[in-house]
Parts: structure tokens; C-alpha cells; sequence
């Protein structure tokens, strides 16, 4: 494929050719050189993924080798079903699918509405209010940390789910951004031609806007799922029982004072990782835009 | 200062609150009521089991200044701040320019750089803790091929927190997609008129892209900061702030004071120095935005 665009930014509509030769085949140098320093990055950045599924289906004599192996000889397919019986794994992953999904439904439940006053409707001091919200993002979370556990300790809520999941009813503050700038994109006019057609700021938000959020509301679902999924502190404070764990913490039980079993370690962590990674590449485009929407409009 | 609202106003006012209250109470009762329970607590002495608590005035902030290790774990979390995160950026940056040439495959690189930021930190954690093992690990071995002789990244005072830092690079793809979403929108004019003006690629880069891509690195930058400040499950994980406290983060003791030796209000006054050094740190960063962030002329937020 003969490409010999100069311009590295934007969706060029302008395809520019220079003639001149000694330009081409600098082009041609500088491009290689591009591609093969990303070709070794990514191999760097791929090679801990091939380790993790590659130790975790290791004997145990083939661990602490060096030089190191790579392809187990025998793979052992027992770590898995072994590690997953180390401890509750059936259960943890149903409490962990129980907060992620809970945590998604009232996530994007209450960031909608929020955002929906913060974009489509205008009142007094709205602005001010955004701004405010935006400032609650940079608060570290230890500040809070602690009266939050012991507000949640009066209620009566330590080892159970919802210190996990009821902070989710009340909006996150990243997301009803995210959302706000996106419902600004979205022209006025419908809006309009709804309320004169008698309908109410509720309905507008159900019949006009909502349909119209279908790939917002799927970038914001999806990092919610995985900001639940990937939380380890959370759990780790709320959470006394392992039968209650989350998987993200009930993994660390190969982790012990006495050393770290390996392959099961790393088996158990494969499991934990494998489904966001699949999940990941079906709905790709949906993250990396998210990611981006996020950075620009700041 | 009197704001003149007639009934329509009101009623929208009404409208809003109502739309944005689970917001608004969320805010009031999770982060308000937090903040300044947190700051009572902080001049209080109290357990978690028995509630009697007996004012102490700032004695736990004298308690803090007069603590070793809480300047210790204050150092060890800003040689992360200001040592990694502008590493971090930078490299991030390298990349994303590399990406941005729109060679064949670039989706494909995309991918992998991002996929280790949605791994668990755990998972992460563990993965590394391996990579770094001193003998059979990833690093050690390949030092290994060429003869030399690897040391132990995690057990060496000096070497682990560098470690941390080239731990973080494996975790950078979310910088890297929001960098390149950023270079894409540099207005292809500008670059045209450079290379007319007859600037080669590193001219343009550090003329043309860079200066338009700077609100983006100072958002980079405050975030990754933010996020400096609270790094924790790595630490706890894999060396637990060892050794000798040198991983010991400033939010890894915090958590130590408030569960592990339940000095809950020694934690709240860590935890109010710590909002007070965020707050600090991200105004001198916006304070000294002005002098390298170009804004395209247009209004800022």
C-alpha cells in the first residue's frame, strides 16, 4: 500500500504528495524504524500476559527455572480446576458479578438523570454546582475513607455488599461528566419539538434523549463494570467473610506468610483477568472513545 | 448578592435540584458529611470499638509532624509523584507520537497498550511481583542471556521504587489513547504550514503538536498526579512497604493507622494533610500552566 502521507494528524482529507524521491524513501526509513520500535514495545507489553498463562500452566519443577521456559512440557491443565477449589471461587465470582452488575444499573440509572439537569435544563447556580462536582474528582479517597467506614459501621453495613454498591444510587461524579458533555452534543431542537408536542422534562429525557445515549450509556456501563470488577480496596475494607469476597480479593489467599504458590497464583489470576479481556475486545471501540471523550473535553 | 428570579425561574430551579438530587445528596451525605466528620475525628482520640471520644485539639497533627515514618512515606509517595508521573507522560507521549503516524496496524498496537490497564491491580501486582523475582524472573533471566548478574528489584531499597515506576509504564495505555486522541486533533493546517516553512518531523513535533497538545498534558499531568498521591495495592500486595519503608506510600501507612493498628483519628489527620498536599500540589501545577498550556484562543472552561 503506497501511503506517503507527511501529515501525521487528523483524519487527512487531503492525501499530500511530495515528489520529490529523497523524501519517499526517508519516509520509507523513518516509518520502519516507527514500526519496529512499536513492534518491540508491544512485545514488551505482551510478553507479562504470555507469563501469566504460561506459569500458570507450569509444573511445579518447571517454575524456578533458569533459563526460563517458556512453553510448559507438560502442560498442566490440573492448576486450574486445582486453584479454583483452593477457595470459594464459585461463590466469589457470583458476588462478584452481583456487585458489578448492581453497581452498573444504579450507576448509570442515577449519572443519567444528574447529567440531564446539568445539560438540558437550566436553573440557578447549575454551573456552579457542575463546577463543584468536577472538584470532588481530584479529592483523594482517603479523605473520606475512614468517617465513610464508620458511618457504614453505625449502619450496620460492614460485610455486606452495599458500601459497595448503594455509592453507585447517588451518580459518580467521572461519569455524569461524561455524560453531560455528551448530551451537550446533542441538538437542542428535539428537545424543543418534544416539549411543544406537551411533553414533560422526564419525557423528553425517556422518548428523546435517552435513545439517543445508547453508546454513552454503554462506554459508562462498561467502565463501571470494570471499576467494579478490578476493585481491591473496596472489598478489602468492607468485607470480612471470604464467602462474601469479591474475586479480586479473594485471589490473595495464595498469597501467605509462608511464600506464594505460583501456578495456582497465577491460574486464579488468569481466571480473574480473562473475562475483562475478552470483554474488552468485543466492546473496544466503546473504551478507547470513552478514554479519549474524557481527556479532550477537560 | 440578590439574584432576581421570576416564577419561571423558580420552577426550573425546582426542576434541576430534582433532576441532579441523587447527586446532590450523594454529595451532601458521602462526601460533605465525610470531609468534615473526617476533620472532627482528626482532633479527637477515639477506638473504633468503644465510640467515647475526648478532644484533643491538633495533638495528632503534632503527633503527624513528629512522626519518622509518616515523612518517610510522604517522601516515597512524591519521589513517585515527581520522579514517575512525568516519566510516565513522557514516554506515553513518545508512544502516542509513534501511533500517531498511522501506519498499518496501529488498532492492533492500540490494543495491546491499553489491555494491561484493565487488568485487576491485583492481578498486575502479582504478575510483576513475579517479573521481578530475582532469580527466575522475567527481568533477571533476560539480564541473565547477556551475562549479567540482576538485582533484587524488590528487596533492594534503592532499586524497588524505580521498580514501581517501570511497573507503571506496563499501565500507561489510558494516558497513551487520550494523547493520541488529543494529536488528531491538531488542525492539519498548521503542520501543512510548517512543513512548507520547511520543518522536519522532530520541528513539528516540538513546535507545532506539542504546544497544541499541551491542555492535554497539563490534564494528564494533574490526573496522574491525583493518582500518584493514592497509589496503594501495588505496595500492599507485593511488598507490603517494604523494604526497610521504602514502598511505604503515604495512603499504604494511612491504611496501616486506620485498620491494621486502628488509630482511626492519627489516620483522619493523615488524611486531611494528605488533601491539603493534593490541593497544594495541583495549584502550583495550574498556577504554573500558565506558562507552558496554549490555548487555542478559544475560552477556557
Amino acid at each position: 500500500m503506497q501511503q506517503t502521507t507527511l501529515i501525521k494528524a487528523g483524519p487527512s482529507k487531503a492525501r499530500f504528495r511530495f515528489n520529490p524521491a529523497s523524501q519517499s524513501s526517508q519516509q520509507l526509513l523513518g516509518h520502519t524504524a516507527a514500526h519496529l520500535a512499536l513492534a518491540c514495545v508491544g512485545i514488551l507489553y505482551f510478553l507479562p500476559f504470555f507469563w501469566l498463562i504460561s506459569t500458570s500452566l507450569k509444573e511445579l519443577g518447571q517454575i524456578f527455572r533458569f533459563p526460563p521456559v517458556w512453553i510448559p512440557n507438560p502442560i498442566r491443565w490440573q492448576n486450574y480446576p486445582e486453584a479454583l477449589s483452593y477457595f470459594p471461587f464459585v461463590r466469589q465470582l457470583l458476588n462478584t458479578l452481583f456487585v458489578c452488575l448492581t453497581s452498573v444499573v444504579l450507576s448509570l440509572s442515577s449519572s443519567v438523570l444528574v447529567a440531564y439537569s446539568f445539560s438540558r435544563l437550566r436553573w440557578v447556580g447549575r454551573d456552579i454546582l457542575f463546577v463543584l462536582m468536577l472538584s470532588t474528582m481530584m479529592l483523594p479517597y482517603q479523605v473520606t475513607m475512614i468517617p465513610l467506614f464508620v458511618i457504614y459501621r453505625h449502619l450496620g453495613w460492614v460485610n455486606t455488599f452495599l458500601p459497595l454498591i448503594l455509592p453507585n444510587l447517588f451518580g459518580n461524579a467521572f461519569f455524569i461528566f461524561m455524560l453531560r458533555q455528551f448530551y451537550l452534543g446533542l441538538p437542542k431542537e428535539l428537545d424543543e419539538a418534544a416539549i411543544i408536542d406537551g411533553c414533560s422534562p422526564l419525557g423528553v429525557l425517556w422518548y428523546v434523549v435517552l435513545p439517543l445515549s445508547k453508546p454513552a450509556l454503554a462506554t459508562i456501563g462498561l467502565f463501571q463494570f470494570l471499576g467494579s470488577w478490578n476493585d481491591f480496596l473496596g472489598p478489602l475494607i468492607y468485607l470480612n467473610d471470604p464467602q462474601k469476597y469479591t474475586l479480586s480479593l479473594g485471589i490473595q489467599v495464595f498469597i501467605s506468610t509462608n511464600g506464594v504458590q505460583w501456578a495456582w497464583m497465577m491460574a486464579a489470576t488468569t481466571v480473574l483477568t480473562v473475562p475483562v479481556v475478552i470483554l474488552f475486545f468485543f466492546t473496544q471501540r466503546t473504551f478507547i472513545q470513552g478514554i479519549a471523550l474524557t481527556g479532550l473535553k477537560a | 448578592m440578590r439574584i432576581r428570579m421570576n416564577p419561571g425561574d423558580w420552577r426550573n430551579l425546582r426542576q434541576g435540584l430534582l433532576f441532579a438530587s441523587p447527586w446532590i445528596i450523594g454529595f451532601l451525605g458521602f462526601t460533605l458529611y465525610p470531609i468534615v466528620s473526617s476533620f472532627i475525628y482528626s482532633l479527637n482520640v477515639f477506638t473504633i470499638m468503644g465510640q467515647s471520644m475526648r478532644w484533643v485539639g491538633l495533638a495528632n497533627y503534632k503527633d503527624l509532624i513528629e512522626d519518622p515514618l509518616l515523612w518517610k512515606s510522604l517522601y516515597n509517595t512524591l519521589f513517585m509523584v515527581v520522579l514517575g508521573t512525568p516519566f510516565h507522560i513522557f514516554i506515553a507521549i513518545l508512544i502516542a507520537l509513534l501511533l500517531n503516524l498511522k501506519l498499518r496496524g496501529m488498532a492492533f498496537y492500540r490494543t495491546i497498550y491499553y489491555l494491561p490497564t484493565i487488568v485487576p491491580v491485583i492481578a498486575t501486582s502479582v504478575l510483576w511481583l513475579w517479573i521481578f523475582n530475582p532469580e527466575y524472573g522475567l527481568i533477571n533471566s533476560f539480564l541473565g542471556i547477556i551475562g549479567i548478574r540482576g538485582p533484587g528489584w524488590l528487596t533492594d531499597p534503592t532499586l524497588v521504587k524505580p521498580a514501581f515506576i517501570l511497573m507503571g509504564v506496563w499501565t500507561i495505555g489510558g494516558t497513551i489513547v487520550i494523547f493520541l486522541a488529543g494529536m488528531q486533533d491538531v488542525p492539519v493546517s498548521q503542520l501543512e504550514a510548517a512543513i512548507l516553512d520547511g520543518a522536519d518531523w522532530l520541528q513539528r513535533v516540538v513546535y507545532v503538536t506539542l504546544p497544541l497538545l499541551s491542555p492535554v498534558i497539563l490534564f494528564n499531568l494533574i490526573m496522574g498526579v491525583i493518582g500518584g498521591f493514592q497509589i496503594f495495592t501495588q505496595a500492599f500486595v507485593m511488598t507490603n512497604g517494604g523494604p526497610l519503608d521504602a514502598t511505604l506510600f503515604y495512603a499504604l501507612y494511612l491504611y496501616q493507622n486506620a485498620f491494621v493498628f486502628f488509630k482511626m483519628p492519627y489516620a483522619s489527620a493523615m488524611a486531611w494533610l494528605l488533601f491539603l498536599v493534593v490541593l497544594l500540589a495541583t495549584m502550583i501545577i495550574f498556577r504554573t500552566s500558565a506558562r507552558f498550556v496554549y490555548y487555542e484562543g478559544e475560552e477556557k472552561r
